[in-house]
C-alpha cells in the first residue's frame, strides 16, 4: 500500500482535514458529540445531522465556523478526497468515517460497538485497507456482559431495597439515554427521575425520534418519593452534595470499567453495571479481521495490547499515541 | 456456590459496616453445615491448599492465554484473582458449580498432576461472579476489605452471643466449626477448651495526640516503658507446651525454637519479639531475617538469638489475671520472673518520671542513643482488654527523621489503588546524579494520590513495564524512622518505614538532601 493520505494526529492530507481535533482547526469532520471527540472553536466541522444537533446544543449554534451535515452512506467529494460516514453504533448519530482517495481506502472507526442499542444507529462493517481503530476496552479482561444481564441485576436490587433510590452514575450523553432505554425493554415502565444535567441532551434524543418514556426533572421531589425509585445522574453527582436529597442511595454506575471490581470500589459504587458504548476485546478483535485491513492503527486507549494482538495475526499495526487521549475515563465510556 | 459468591460480592462492594454484618449473618442463618463453617474459614483466611496456589492458577491461565497479554491485563487490573476471572476466554457449561464443600474436598483430593484441568472446568463452568469467588478462594487472597473481627460479630448479631465470648473460644475451634455453630444455635454448650492454651486477642495501644492527651492526663497515673522495635508476641506456656503467636494469632513458635524451648513455668505473657545478645536488641532488620524463615537455621539461631522482653501478663500459671489492674499484673509479673528464672525472656523496664517534660526528654534521648521507636504509657488501673480501647494504653512515638528526596520512579499500585502510580521511588543527590534510598506507598491522601499520578503521566521519560521513570523534578518531605546500611541500594542507605509526610511541590530538586546529609542516621543508630 502506497503512503496513507491520512497522518498519524488523523489529519487527512490532501484536504488539510482532521479528524475529531482536540484543538481548533480550519476544517474538522466529527466522529460523535463526546467532548473529547467533539470540540468548539473549529472553522468548518462535517458530521451526521445528529452530531451536529448534539453539538450545537452542548456548545451553542455558534459553536463552529459553519457546519455541513452528511448522511450516512452518502458520498461526499472533498477536494478530490471522497469522504462517507458509516454508523458506528456508539451514541446517537455517531459515525466511522470512510475516506477514500487514488484507490485507498481508509476508516477510522471513532468510538464504536456492534451490540445492539435502540438509541444509535446500528454498526455497519466497513471493508478497507488502513484501519484506524478505538481500543478503550483493548484488553482481553473486557469481555462485556449481555446488558440485559445487568438491568435485571438492577431491577432485582430495586426490589430488594424498597426503602432506598438507586441512582445510577451516567454520562449526559449517550448512556443516560440508553440506560433508560433498556430499562423501558426490559418493562420497567413507571417515570425515571433525572438530574438536571440530563434533561436537555435527554429532550433531544426525543426529539430525534428516541423514545424514552416518563422522565421526570429530580429537583424540589420531597426525599420520601424516591424510595424505591431510579435516578440517573452524571457520575460526579454520585459522591456530591447532590445525592443527599435521596433516601439512603444505593450507588450503582454503569460503564465497561466496572467490570473491575477493584474499580467500582475505588470509586465507592455498591452496585457496578457492566454496560459499555464500546467494543470489547472480542468485538475488536473480531471487526480488525473483517475489516480486511491489513494496516492497522491503534488510538484511545489500551493501544499496546491491540497492536500485540494484530502483530501476532501478521497485520502491520501501530499506536497512535495521540496526546490528548491518555487512559482514563473519558466521557462516554 | 452462587450464595458465597454473592455474599463476596456484596461484602466486596457494600462500603456500610452494618449491611456487611446484616449480610453476613444473614448467610451464616440460612447457610446450611459445613458450607458455612467453610465459608467463615474462607472470610476469616483460615483455609489454605496445600496444592492450589497462585502460581498454578497462574498456570492454567496462561495455557489459554498469551502471557504478553496476560501480564499487561494484570498490570491494568492490579488484582491477580481479578484479573484470572475477567480475561477466562471460556464460558459455558451447563453443570452448575458444585457446593462449597463439596469444592473444598475436589481441591484437597485431586492430585497436583490433575488439578489444572479441574480448575480450568470449574473457571469454564462458572458464571462471571462464582469465576471470581472461585479464583479468590482457591488463591486465599480475599483483598475484599473484611476482617476477621466483622465475620465474628456478625456471628454474635446473629446468635445474639457476646463477642468477646467467641473470640474467646475461637483460637480452639476446628474446621468446619461445626461444635461452633451448634453452640451459636443453642443446640449444644459453649465448646470447652484449655483455657490457658490458646491465643487471647491483645490489648492495643492508641497514639498520644500530644496538642489534646497530654494536658489533661496526670502523670502519676500512669507508667511508662520503652516501645520495643522487635514483633509483638504472646507466649503460652501450659503443662509443658509452650506456643508463640503473632499479634494476629499466627503461630510463630517453629521459627524461635531457641525461645520456646527455653521458657519454664506456665503462664500467658505479653512481649515483644527481639534478637540480639545478652538481652541488646540488634536492629528491626536482623529480626527481619528470622522472620523470613518458617524454620530457623543453624547459622541464624547462632548469630541472631532471639529473646522475649515481657511487659504484661494475661494468666499467671492458670489464672486469668486481666481483669487485674496493671499494677497487679505487673507484680505477679515480676514475682513469676523470681520463681521462675528465665535464659531467654527478660523484664520490659519501667521507666521513672515525675512529669509529661521529662518523659519527653527520655523519648527524645531514648530514640537518638538507642534507637527506640518511643514510649508506651499505660493506666496504672487498667485492666487487661483485647482491642484497642480507648484511654488506656498509649503509644507516643519519637518525631520521625525527615528528609527531601527527589522521585525517581512511581509504579501502578495494587487493590484499591489498582490504576494509580501510587508506589514512589525517591533518592537523594550523589555529586550530580540522585541514587535511591527508598520506596514509600502511603502518606499522602486520595486527592494528593489524584495530582501525583497526574503528574507522573505528564513527567514521565522512559516505562519499563509497570514503572515510569519520571523528570527528576519533585520534591518529597519523607519520614522515617530510622536509616540503616544496605547493600540494595545503590545508594548504601536503607530508610525504615518511610512515608511521604509532604509533597513540596514548592521545592526545586536541586535543594533536596544528598548522600552526605544522611550519614548523621545512619550513625544514629
Amino acid at each position: 500500500m502506497a503512503q496513507p493520505f491520512l497522518d498519524r494526529d488523523l489529519r487527512v492530507k490532501p484536504i488539510n482535514a482532521w479528524i475529531d481535533p482536540p484543538r481548533p482547526q480550519g476544517r474538522a469532520i466529527i466522529t460523535h458529540g463526546h467532548s473529547d471527540h467533539a470540540r468548539p472553536g473549529h472553522g468548518a466541522v462535517l458530521a451526521t445531522p445528529d452530531t451536529i444537533a448534539i453539538m450545537q446544543e452542548r456548545y451553542g449554534p455558534d459553536c463552529a465556523g459553519s457546519f455541513q451535515a452528511l448522511d450516512y452512506r452518502t458520498p461526499l467529494d472533498v477536494d478530490g478526497v471522497t469522504v462517507t460516514l458509516y454508523p458506528a453504533g456508539h451514541i446517537l448519530g455517531s459515525a466511522q468515517v470512510l475516506l477514500e482517495h487514488e484507490g485507498q481506502r481508509i476508516v477510522v472507526t471513532g468510538d464504536y460497538k456492534r451490540l445492539p442499542d435502540r438509541t444509535a444507529q446500528a454498526f455497519e462493517l466497513v471493508e478497507c485497507d488502513l484501519l484506524v481503530t478505538e481500543a478503550t476496552f483493548g484488553l482481553p479482561v473486557f469481555q462485556h456482559p449481555d446488558p440485559q444481564t445487568e438491568v435485571v441485576r438492577l431491577l432485582r436490587s430495586v426490589e430488594a431495597f424498597p426503602e432506598r433510590a438507586h441512582v445510577i452514575g451516567c454520562y449526559a450523553l449517550g448512556k443516560a439515554q440508553r440506560m433508560i432505554s433498556l430499562l423501558r425493554e426490559a418493562g420497567y415502565d413507571v417515570p425515571i427521575y433525572l438530574h438536571g444535567a440530563m434533561l436537555s441532551l435527554c429532550a433531544l434524543y426525543e426529539e430525534r425520534g428516541i423514545a424514552l418514556g416518563e422522565l421526570r426533572h429530580a429537583l424540589d421531589v420531597p426525599k420520601e418519593q424516591f424510595a424505591g425509585q431510579i435516578v440517573i445522574a452524571p457520575p460526579s453527582a454520585l459522591k456530591d452534595r447532590w445525592s443527599r436529597r435521596l433516601p439512603d442511595p444505593v450507588l450503582c454506575m454503569a460503564s465497561g470499567w466496572m467490570s473491575v471490581k477493584q474499580r467500582a470500589r475505588q470509586s465507592g459504587v455498591e452496585l457496578p453495571l457492566v454496560i459499555s458504548d464500546h467494543a470489547d476485546w472480542n468485538e475488536l478483535r473480531q471487526t480488525i479481521a473483517d475489516t480486511g485491513a491489513h494496516k492497522i492503527w491503534v488510538t484511545h486507549g489500551a493501544e499496546e495490547a491491540l497492536v500485540y494482538h494484530c502483530r501476532q495475526q501478521g497485520l502491520e499495526a501501530e499506536p497512535l499515541n495521540i496526546q490528548a487521549f491518555e487512559e482514563g475515563e473519558e466521557e462516554g465510556d | 456456590m452462587k450464595g458465597f459468591a454473592q455474599l463476596l460480592e456484596l461484602l466486596a462492594l457494600t462500603p456500610s459496616r452494618n449491611r456487611k454484618i446484616e449480610a453476613l449473618a444473614e448467610y451464616f442463618g440460612r447457610t446450611p453445615d459445613p458450607d458455612r463453617g467453610f465459608a467463615l474459614a474462607i472470610l476469616t483466611g483460615a483455609l489454605t491448599f496445600k496444592n492450589v496456589k497462585p502460581a498454578v492458577l497462574r498456570d492454567v491461565v496462561t495455557r489459554e492465554v498469551d502471557p504478553y497479554l496476560f501480564g499487561l491485563s494484570y498490570d491494568y487490573v492490579g488484582d491477580l484473582g481479578e484479573t484470572i476471572a475477567l480475561i477466562w476466554p471460556h464460558h459455558g457449561g451447563t453443570e452448575p458449580l458444585p457446593s462449597l464443600t463439596e469444592l473444598i474436598e475436589l481441591f484437597n483430593t485431586t492430585s497436583k498432576a490433575e488439578l489444572p484441568a479441574l480448575i480450568g472446568s470449574l473457571l469454564t463452568r462458572a458464571e462471571i461472579n462464582e469465576r471470581w469467588a472461585l479464583v479468590k478462594l482457591s488463591t486465599g487472597a480475599l483483598r475484599i476489605g473484611l476482617s476477621a473481627r466483622l465475620a465474628k460479630t456478625a456471628l454474635a448479631q446473629m446468635s445474639g452471643k457476646d463477642l468477646q465470648e467467641i473470640e474467646e473460644v475461637w483460637h480452639g475451634l476446628t474446621l468446619p466449626y461445626g461444635e461452633l455453630f451448634a453452640w451459636l444455635d443453642g443446640k449444644a454448650e459453649r465448646p470447652d477448651i484449655d483455657h490457658a492454651a490458646r491465643f487471647h486477642p491483645l490489648m492495643l495501644s492508641n497514639p498520644i495526640d500530644e496538642e489534646k492527651d497530654i494536658e489533661k492526663l496526670d502523670p502519676r497515673d500512669f507508667a511508662a516503658e520503652w516501645k520495643w522495635d522487635g514483633i509483638r508476641v504472646q507466649l503460652i506456656a501450659s503443662r509443658g507446651r509452650v506456643s508463640m503467636f503473632s499479634r494476629t494469632g499466627d503461630d510463630v513458635a517453629a521459627a524461635f525454637p531457641d525461645v520456646v524451648e527455653s521458657v519454664f513455668g506456665d503462664g500467658v505473657l505479653d512481649g515483644e519479639l527481639l534478637v540480639g545478645r545478652d538481652f541488646e536488641p540488634a536492629p528491626f532488620n536482623d529480626l527481619q531475617q528470622r522472620l523470613n524463615r518458617k524454620v530457623a537455621t543453624q547459622k541464624h539461631l547462632a548469630e541472631l538469638p532471639a529473646f522475649v522482653r515481657v511487659y504484661d501478663m494475661l494468666f499467671d500459671e492458670n489464672a486469668d489475671i486481666r481483669t487485674l489492674p496493671w499494677t497487679e499484673r505487673r507484680a505477679r509479673l515480676e514475682a513469676w520472673f523470681g520463681r521462675h528464672p528465665q535464659t531467654r525472656l527478660d523484664l520490659s523496664e519501667v521507666l521513672a518520671f515525675s512529669n509529661w517534660e521529662e518523659l519527653a526528654e527520655m523519648r527524645r534521648r531514648g530514640a537518638a542513643e538507642h534507637g527506640h521507636e518511643g514510649v508506651m504509657v499505660k493506666l496504672r488501673v487498667s485492666p487487661y482488654v483485647p482491642g484497642r480501647p480507648k484511654g488506656l494504653w498509649f503509644k507516643w512515638k519519637r518525631d520521625p527523621n525527615t528528609v527531601d528526596a527527589v522521585l525517581m520512579y512511581a509504579q501502578r499500585g495494587h487493590g484499591k489503588r489498582s490504576s494509580f502510580y501510587s508506589d514512589y521511588t525517591f533518592g537523594v543527590w550523589k555529586g550530580n546524579e540522585i541514587v535511591p534510598i527508598g520506596k514509600a506507598y502511603f502518606g499522602f491522601t486520595d486527592e494528593e494520590l489524584k495530582q501525583l499520578d497526574k503528574w507522573v503521566r505528564q513527567n514521565t521519560i522512559q516505562s519499563f513495564g509497570p514503572v515510569r521513570e519520571v523528570r527528576k523534578e519533585l520534591v518529597f518531605e519523607v519520614a522515617f524512622d530510622s536509616a540503616q546500611q544496605s547493600g540494595r541500594h545503590k545508594s548504601g542507605v536503607a530508610l525504615r518505614f518511610p512515608r511521604i509526610n509532604r509533597i513540596r511541590w514548592d521545592k526545586p530538586a536541586a535543594e533536596a538532601a544528598t548522600l552526605d546529609d544522611m550519614q548523621v542516621f545512619l550513625e544514629a543508630t
